[in-house]
């Protein structure tokens, strides 16, 4: 921080001293260096997708000439090809996904109030699962998700196996972890005085959290989802084996089949399949990075 | 030992308790208590029509624990009290039946013999076994069918060749019916089953060749298949099996299966009829993954991998994140803001989607990597064992950077700037700034992050199998495992990819890495409260 001081003192108008490389290259230009360096690195194979997305031709080796022939055939096969309905894998996705992080955020919002505002027997316990619970990832538990799903699907086969209420269910699961933790930490930093104003004005607990908290908290709220939604676009393992028809597939199911030998597949059309289902995603990261941000450090830096 | 000022407290408090519930119950708005009627009934709605099926499926267990849910829910949200519950109920169904219920179920599998072939109970084992023995009796009469369907699926319409009608489906044994629409001396309609038209019948060849209707519940009495959807024979097994004896035999060839145990019927050579059946195996599992060699060793390796794995990456991501942040955290530097959006991009970009990229930059004899960067070298990046953990901890430092970059940034400002001031006055060099100010500082207010990071990488489940696909293979194990598996993609491959689904040796794996799990996190739970009391 001081080093900011004193180089602000020096570069002040009465005191100008005449440009010399060797201090800039000292003081920011290495580190323009190392920022173009990681530029490179980090860009470089998304510009190869869009690359191989624009090229007509459809193999890996087509695709090793970046940017040397431009069209959007690839976009027409892949959003044609029967075998690979790549349009209703990105509807369902965006389905299951939104409908995820929704209930996600509203479940976790519910107990996230009750941790935070109320005292009750058995609350300590509850955080303390909630924190333990996190270190189990479901997909630990695959095996047994497909043969309990399998097993309702035998009574119940609209909430089963093949189903998006069955995966959504299954996802729901995972709602109270990580999530839960987060807002609690939020809620937390919102002071009771507001609460108890209400509750004296004869707002009963419903109404403060409806129309007072959850207003208040609408940032991580926006977190949450977000994170919530992103990594439900991103699942695979359970998705994978509880749907089974390629029509109600998601993306990263369809899209893994679609290039599971990348030497024989039409790169060119899955590149365009990807970049078509990265778009949605690197938007809303990018639109709400500044939230987003701050939600993950909020967990670590107090 | 309470003093009557204590009692006058507790009195008070409970007046005011009351209090708050009159006040409460008065706050209520009448919309609010419409909508929670309204959800209660359809949740109440939907546990009684599931508590019908179950019934008429004689689930009795599982119709009782649905029954004490609705029960529970309906109290928590009727009552005036229990008002956390009300708040933690939805969410704590959902994470006991999906998180910890399936963490019990995976362990009971875990001493089954669950998967291929030994999928369902002895009855069914039995009935599978004898309607694949079908075969038509020689000489035998036709009978004129009509293919029906109720909700049970499809069935048989029948006309025996003395004029007698009944109807049957794949569970329900035929039953005379008495009043049935007849044409041409052949039944066509029932009711309580819908007749299939003609163009229903074409439609659905394939599910009609494969249906069998028994003719009563001694499968020995054989059953009746339609090849065209008009005219049924009669199918008898050519096994026949004896239940006071328990044991299957083989009409044509004599040979008898005898149920020893083992979940199949077997001879006394070791040959089994699959399918079999599902049983407790105790600990076989654990004790093939110890003892079998095939399975031992490719076990100790992945495990052993994906601990260096999980480590590795944490730690590569975080140096380079932690290097390019105290890099960017310059306020005099230009352009820091673009130098930041480019390199979040990975990080934006679908995780699986990189991993499936990186897997084309990769290919070893197509790939970008190779082709056009290295000028057509064929290094085997994806498919040498060694090389490919390289690959893999590579990819992953493509994907994991950005995040560690994020969260130091956020850590390294929010470090007090008086501080670093201090020891600056007190004259320390940056280096010993950094190593002995910022660092521990830093470490304390991201422990946190880097557990959850390992955690997640030892289960990044997605990078290994889109990558490498656990691969190159390792042909002295006997289940499907290669050198860059993860204990998670393992369980993966060996329940769900191959011929053979073993569910109950994937389980088993399964609470190896539970207890593998637990105790690092129970360490790491340890050393963190130890870290957080340094603060």
């Amino acid at each position: 921080m001081n080093t900011t001081v004193t180089a602000s003192t020096g570069n002040s108008p009465s005191t100008r001293r005449p440009f010399r490389f060797g201090r800039w290259f000292r003081a920011t230009g290495w580190r323009h260096i190392v920022g173009v360096i990681m530029v490179i690195f980090s860009v470089f194979p998304l510009l190869y997708v869009l690359s191989a997305a624009l090229n007509p031709r459809g193999t890996l080796t087509g695709s090793n000439h970046l940017f040397a022939e431009i069209g959007f055939e690839a976009f027409g096969r892949i959003l044609s090809d029967p075998t690979n309905p790549f349009g209703a894998w990105f509807v369902n996705t965006l389905l299951v996904a939104s409908i995820t992080a929704v209930a996600t955020v509203f479940l976790g919002a519910l107990a996230a109030y009750s941790f935070s505002r109320m005292r009750f027997t058995g609350r300590r316990v509850g955080l303390m699962t909630i924190v333990l619970v996190q270190m189990f990832p479901q997909l630990l538990a695959v095996v047994a998700i497909f043969l309990l799903m399998s097993t309702i699907s035998d009574w119940f086969p609209a909430i089963g196996l093949n189903t998006h209420i069955g995966l959504i269910m299954v996802y729901m699961g995972g709602a109270l972890g990580v999530n839960t933790y987060l807002m609690y930490g939020f809620f937390n930093t919102i002071p009771r005085d507001i609460d108890e104003a209400a509750k004296i004005d004869g707002a009963g607990h419903a109404r403060i959290f409806f129309t007072i908290i959850l207003r208040l908290v609408a940032p991580i709220l926006a977190v949450v989802g977000l994170l919530s939604f992103i990594s439900t676009t991103n699942e695979f393992v359970v998705a994978s084996i509880l749907l089974i028809d390629p029509e109600k597939q998601t993306l990263a199911v369809g899209l893994y089949k679609l290039v599971s030998n990348p030497n024989y597949a039409d790169w060119s059309a899955f590149s365009a399949g990807a970049i078509m289902a990265a778009l949605p995603v690197m938007a809303l990261f990018l639109f709400l990075q500044k939230y987003i941000v701050g939600g993950l450090t909020a967990g670590a830096v107090k | 030992m309470s003093t009557p000022r204590d009692e006058a407290i507790i009195k008070q408090s409970r007046r005011s308790q009351s209090a708050a519930r009159i006040a409460e119950a008065a706050s209520v708005g009448l919309r609010m208590l419409l909508i929670k009627i309204a959800l209660l009934g359809i949740v109440d709605a939907i546990a009684v029509y599931a508590l019908l099926v179950l019934f008429l499926d004689e689930q009795w267990l599982v119709a009782a624990l649905v029954a004490i849910v609705t029960i529970v829910v309906n109290w928590i949200y009727f009552s005036r009290r229990h008002l956390p519950a009300k708040y933690l109920t939805p969410g704590v169904i959902f994470l006991v039946v999906f998180q910890i219920f399936v963490v019990g179920y995976t362990a009971y599998i875990g001493f089954t013999n669950y998967g291929t072939g030994h999928n369902s109970d002895k009855s069914q084992a039995v009935d599978a076994l004898m309607s694949s023995a079908l075969e038509r009796v020689p000489d035998s009469p036709t009978y004129g069918v009509t293919v029906v369907e109720n909700i049970a699926g499809l069935g048989l319409l029948v006309t025996d060749p003395e004029g007698d009608v009944s109807v049957g489906g794949t569970d329900a044994p035929l039953e005379r019916v008495k009043s049935a629409e007849m044409e041409a001396g052949k039944a066509v309609a029932v009711d309580g089953y819908t007749s299939l038209s003609f163009a229903d019948v074409l439609a659905r060849q394939g599910e009609i060749a494969a249906l069998r209707v028994p003719f009563s519940d001694d499968p020995n009495d054989g059953a009746l298949r339609t090849p065209d959807g008009s005219s049924a024979y009669v199918y008898t097994s050519t096994l026949i099996y004896d239940e006071q004896a328990d044991t299957m035999t083989d009409a044509q060839t004599g040979t008898v299966y005898q149920d020893n145990g083992t979940g199949a019927f077997t001879t006394e050579d070791g040959d089994a009829l699959l399918p079999g059946w599902r049983i407790n195996v105790g600990l076989d599992n654990f004790a093939r993954a110890f003892s079998e060699d095939s399975i031992r060793n490719p076990l100790i390796n992945v495990t052993i991998w994906t601990i260096v794995f999980a480590f590795l990456s944490v730690a590569t991501t975080f140096f380079l994140g932690l290097f390019l942040a105290l890099v960017f955290n310059d306020l005099r530097m230009k352009g820091r803001k673009f130098y930041r959006i480019a390199m979040i991009l990975p990080y934006a970009f679908p995780a699986f989607l990189s991993a499936l990229v990186w897997a084309g930059l990769l290919s070893e004899s197509f790939g970008f990597i190779n082709q056009v960067l290295l000028g057509g070298a064929e290094i085997p990046w994806l498919t040498d064992p060694t090389l490919a953990k390289a690959s893999i901890l590579f990819v992953n430092l493509w994907l994991g950077f950005p995040y560690m970059f994020l969260v130091c940034t956020g850590a390294l400002q929010s470090i007090p700037g008086d501080i670093v001031e201090a020891a600056t006055v007190d004259g320390a060099k940056p280096w010993a700034i950094f190593r002995l100010i910022k660092l521990p500082l830093l470490l304390v207010t991201l422990a946190p992050i880097l557990i959850s990071s390992f955690a997640f990488n030892f289960n990044n489940f997605n990078l290994i199998y889109m990558l490498t696909g656990g691969g190159p293979r390792d042909p002295l194990a006997s289940v499907n495992v290669g050198s860059t598996d993860i204990l998670i993609s393992m369980v993966y491959k060996v329940a769900f990819t191959g011929q053979l689904r073993d569910y109950g040796l994937a389980s088993a794996f399964t609470i190896i890495i539970f207890v593998i799990v637990a105790t690092i996190s129970i360490v790491s739970f340890k050393k963190t409260k130890a870290l957080e009391e340094l603060n």
